[in-house]
């Protein structure tokens, strides 16, 4: 008689087998590319900053680069490591973004699609799917970090920082695959789930680069960081006299949140998620009546939230912005003599506010990718047929979703411009002055963020399977932004990213050619896209 | 009179993989024309050409008397489609989906939508993800129903219903063509279905035709089997042409017979003595059974070759 045998953890070693064969492309490339950042940077600092003065330099320099501190995290001392790890400060966000998307994918994603009904009907226990998702990830984030600290010691760097490093990588996809998989059990659309965590992702980043300006500054709010695993995470300070027992929170962290995962799944339903789906209205409200009617309908939801996001983002960069002035007191007289040199305290703030508009346009770039990938989601998930087949044109149907690839930044940046813009000029006293300036210098972003719109809409239409290539575009985009200044990299490789050519608001130069050309250009890519969606076949063979 | 469709030579390919190889189809205005063929034979494939999603790459598709792929908006305006695999927007309601797709094509009647929401007992208050397969497709054919239009396309529009929900599918599809000048293309596995409903039956393999016709035509395509016991031999009746498979034991003679060949093969039977008879006629299940079977088809292909 065979007994009824099985563990909780029943099936998941061929989970994990079928996880990895999913993602055969998709793993070996997020757990590649962080592993070059770190020679990339040794190579650059090596170049660029050849000795320990000139390396102490670039330190005082940096140190009161507020946007500096507010992407990459606190600066702790002027050794190769020291740079390398905390010029790579914003890896760390990298990969929790992409532990907890890796998470969802293959739990609620799944779900969702209803194929998770076809693996819970075979010999595979309750928890095996948030096991096998986890224990991928996770071991996805080990390996990653272990060739991140080899590349590094391979580059001559201490091997204790090294590995402290790695660890920082490994503990920051860690924490997140968790939140991922919490999330993963709170609603029942896997869209809603990637939008609790990385809202949870986007609020640890802010607590860090709060926590972090106002501990430089000698503020009261330094122990927010402590609230943010981001913020852990750093304080692991590889090569600044390392504190192993951060891997310890970061563990206990990661089981706690998936001993909480696995105890909502047990309460809940196959399908269902806690936030429980209401009933909808028996008729349609007149509003939805056209194909943009239903692009509101599906675009409103996360239109609203990422703008809300984007306001409180701004609300929170903004106020800090004025914290520049008393870092300035607190430096030493080198430091003041370096931002004396660069044009007083005001160059300054204007220089930190031009980092955040590129960062906040670069994400804002991704949101109108991803309202593009809609359109393809759309169709291959067999929900554009009933409408085409209807007498809508697909240009009509197109176009709905269009309006919000191409308005959703125009929201997103102004409620961003106009919330940091407000937090500073509360601060300055000069509201009248900064905010309309801090408003234009995040509008003046939208000509290269519709680019990238404009290249997600263009492969949609023409070649609709490579339409996710638009965030690797973007990915190579903000490489070279971030890399080209160490690198030294010649004018015109920086020149491809379109970033490059907005003008740095505030402070700089406004010029109207370059926005002209860009939003020409990102005009063309959505007729390109219009021209072939015309003429393929739906959905694409 | 018109055919609402009417395709020929219609070629198809999908990189190296050929999804319709030279079909042909031709659906008569007013009947209930029954699509059939195996996973695969290319149904689906036809169905979107026909709705302008997709470009034939070679021969013609008329429908309604119009270019499908170019005219696709206008003819639109007059068709409804309920596709074979319904996905619904995860976080809009059934009766929203019903009135959306019903207000793109030009609004619909209340009372009649409200008619068949009792009648397929169907939940409009309920979001998309919260429906199950059944109740999507009655999402899909309550939009449909609810239209006034002439041609309806609907693609396996049952496969997730109940048995007293395709009762009422089918009453709704007569009722349909009743109220006149509709016209039905209906995409089925379900032999009771089609031979309840369709005037004529196209059935496809492999991308192509290979039988079309009235149901009582088709079933003379097929072989019906005698077993008789007899007084004597049956002098010449293995050599007839159209008939097949004889086997003779001890007085008793089993054979299967074209319906063409059903007279002379008698008269042989009837010379010899029958003492008694019985006779199968082909059932739809064999027919089908045969174009879709495709070991079976490639004997049939043969038998023909060698006819």
């Amino acid at each position: 008689m065979t007994a009824l045998t099985g563990t909780a953890l029943t099936g998941t070693g061929r989970l994990i087998r079928l996880a990895v064969r999913r993602d055969r492309w998709l793993l070996p490339l997020w757990v590649l590319f962080p592993c070059l950042v770190p020679p990339v940077f040794v190579a650059a600092f090596n170049g660029a900053y050849p000795t320990a003065q000139a390396r102490h330099e670039y330190m005082e320099t940096s140190l009161h680069n507020t946007a500096f501190t507010v992407a990459y995290g606190p600066l702790h001392g002027s050794t190769l490591g020291e740079m390398v790890t905390w010029r790579s400060g914003f890896v760390p966000v990298v990969i929790g973004l992409v532990a907890l998307l890796t998470v969802v994918r293959h739990t609620r994603a799944e779900e969702e699609a209803g194929r998770r009904e076809l693996i819970g009907s075979t010999a595979v226990s309750r928890h095996a799917t948030i096991a096998a998702a986890l224990l991928m990830t996770c071991g996805a984030c080990l390996v990653l970090g272990a060739v991140s600290a080899l590349a590094m010691i391979g580059q001559g760097l201490p091997a204790a920082g090294s590995l402290a490093y790695g660890f920082e990588l490994a503990s920051a996809g860690w924490v997140f695959a968790a939140i991922g998989a919490v999330a993963a059990q709170l609603s029942a659309g896997a869209g809603t789930a990637r939008g609790i965590a990385v809202v949870v992702l986007a609020v640890a980043f802010l607590l860090r680069g709060i926590g972090d300006v106002s501990g430089l500054s000698g503020g009261r709010l330094g122990w927010l960081s402590w609230l943010s695993p981001i913020g852990w995470t750093h304080r692991l300070q590889p090569f600044h006299d390392e504190r192993w027992w951060i891997i310890a929170l970061a563990v206990g962290a990661t089981v706690a949140l998936t001993a909480a995962a696995v105890a909502l799944s047990g309460r809940r339903d196959l399908g269902n998620g806690l936030l429980a789906a209401r009933v909808g209205p028996a008729v349609a409200p007149p509003g939805l009546r056209s194909p943009l009617g239903l692009a509101w309908r599906l675009h409103r939801g996360s239109l609203a939230g990422r703008t809300a996001g984007l306001a409180v983002v701004g609300l929170g960069l903004g106020g800090i912005a004025e914290s520049i002035g008393e870092l300035m007191n607190n430096g030493s007289p080198a430091a003041r003599d370096v931002l004396a040199r660069l044009g007083g305290p005001g160059t300054v703030v204007d220089q930190y506010l031009v980092g955040m508009m590129t960062m906040f346009a670069v994400i804002n770039a991704g949101f109108a990718i991803q309202t593009a990938l809609r359109l393809r989601a759309e169709e291959s998930g067999g929900r554009a047929e009933p409408l085409l087949a209807a007498p809508v044109d697909r240009l009509r149907w197109a176009g709905g979703h269009l309006v919000f690839v191409l308005l959703g930044p125009v929201l997103g940046l102004a409620a961003f411009g106009a919330a940091a813009g407000f937090a500073h000029g509360l601060n300055t006293g000069d509201l009248g002055r900064d905010l309309p300036r801090i408003l234009a210098a995040a509008l003046v972003q939208l000509p290269a963020v519709w680019l990238f719109a404009g290249l997600g809409f263009a492969l949609f239409g023409l070649w609709p399977r490579l339409v996710a290539g638009a965030f690797a575009v973007l990915l190579a985009s903000l490489l070279l932004g971030w890399l080209g200044g160490e690198l030294q990299l010649s004018r015109w490789v920086l020149d491809l990213s379109a970033f490059n050519h907005i003008p740095q608001l505030p402070g700089g130069e406004f010029a109207v050619p370059p926005l002209a050309v860009l939003t020409v250009m990102a005009a063309a890519l959505v007729l390109l896209g219009l021209l072939g969606l015309r003429r393929r076949d739906i959905p694409a063979g | 009179m018109t055919d609402a469709v009417s395709v020929a030579g219609l070629v198809k390919t999908f990189g190296s993989t050929t999804a319709l190889d030279g079909l042909d189809l031709a659906v008569r205005t007013g009947e209930v024309h029954g699509f059939l063929g195996p996973n695969g034979a290319g149904k689906s494939t036809t169905i979107r050409i026909l709705l302008g999603l997709m470009r034939a790459d070679a021969g013609t598709a008329r429908l309604l008397g119009g270019d499908p792929w170019a005219d696709a908006t206008a003819l639109h305006r007059r068709l409804a489609y309920v596709p074979g695999d319904v996905t619904l927007w995860p976080n809009l309601s059934g009766g929203e989906v019903i009135d959306l797709l019903g207000r793109l094509r030009g609004g619909l009647d209340p009372r009649r939508r409200a008619d068949l929401l009792e009648r397929f007992d169907l939940d409009p208050r309920k979001k998309g993800r919260a429906y199950s397969k059944g109740n999507r497709q009655k999402v899909a054919l309550v939009a449909a129903f609810a239209s006034d239009v002439d041609l309806l396309i609907l693609d396996e529009p049952t496969s997730g219903l109940d048995p007293l929900m395709e009762e009422v599918f089918r009453e709704t599809v007569r009722e349909e063509v009743r109220r006149g000048g509709r016209t039905v293309l209906l995409s089925s596995h379900i032999l009771s279905e089609v031979e309840a409903l369709c005037d004529r039956v196209t059935i496809i393999r492999d991308g192509r035709t290979v039988e079309t016709g009235t149901l009582s035509e088709l079933r003379h395509l097929t072989r019906t089997t005698i077993q008789a016991e007899l007084d004597g031999p049956p002098h010449g009746l293995a050599g007839l042409p159209g008939v097949h498979d004889v086997r003779a034991d001890d007085g008793r003679i089993r054979f299967d017979v074209d319906s063409a060949a059903l007279g002379p093969a008698l008269s042989r039977l009837s010379a010899a003595g029958v003492r008694s008879l019985v006779s199968h006629p082909p059932t739809l299940e064999e027919l089908f059974l045969r174009h879709y079977d495709r070991a079976a088809a490639g004997n049939g292909k043969h038998a023909e070759a060698a006819r």
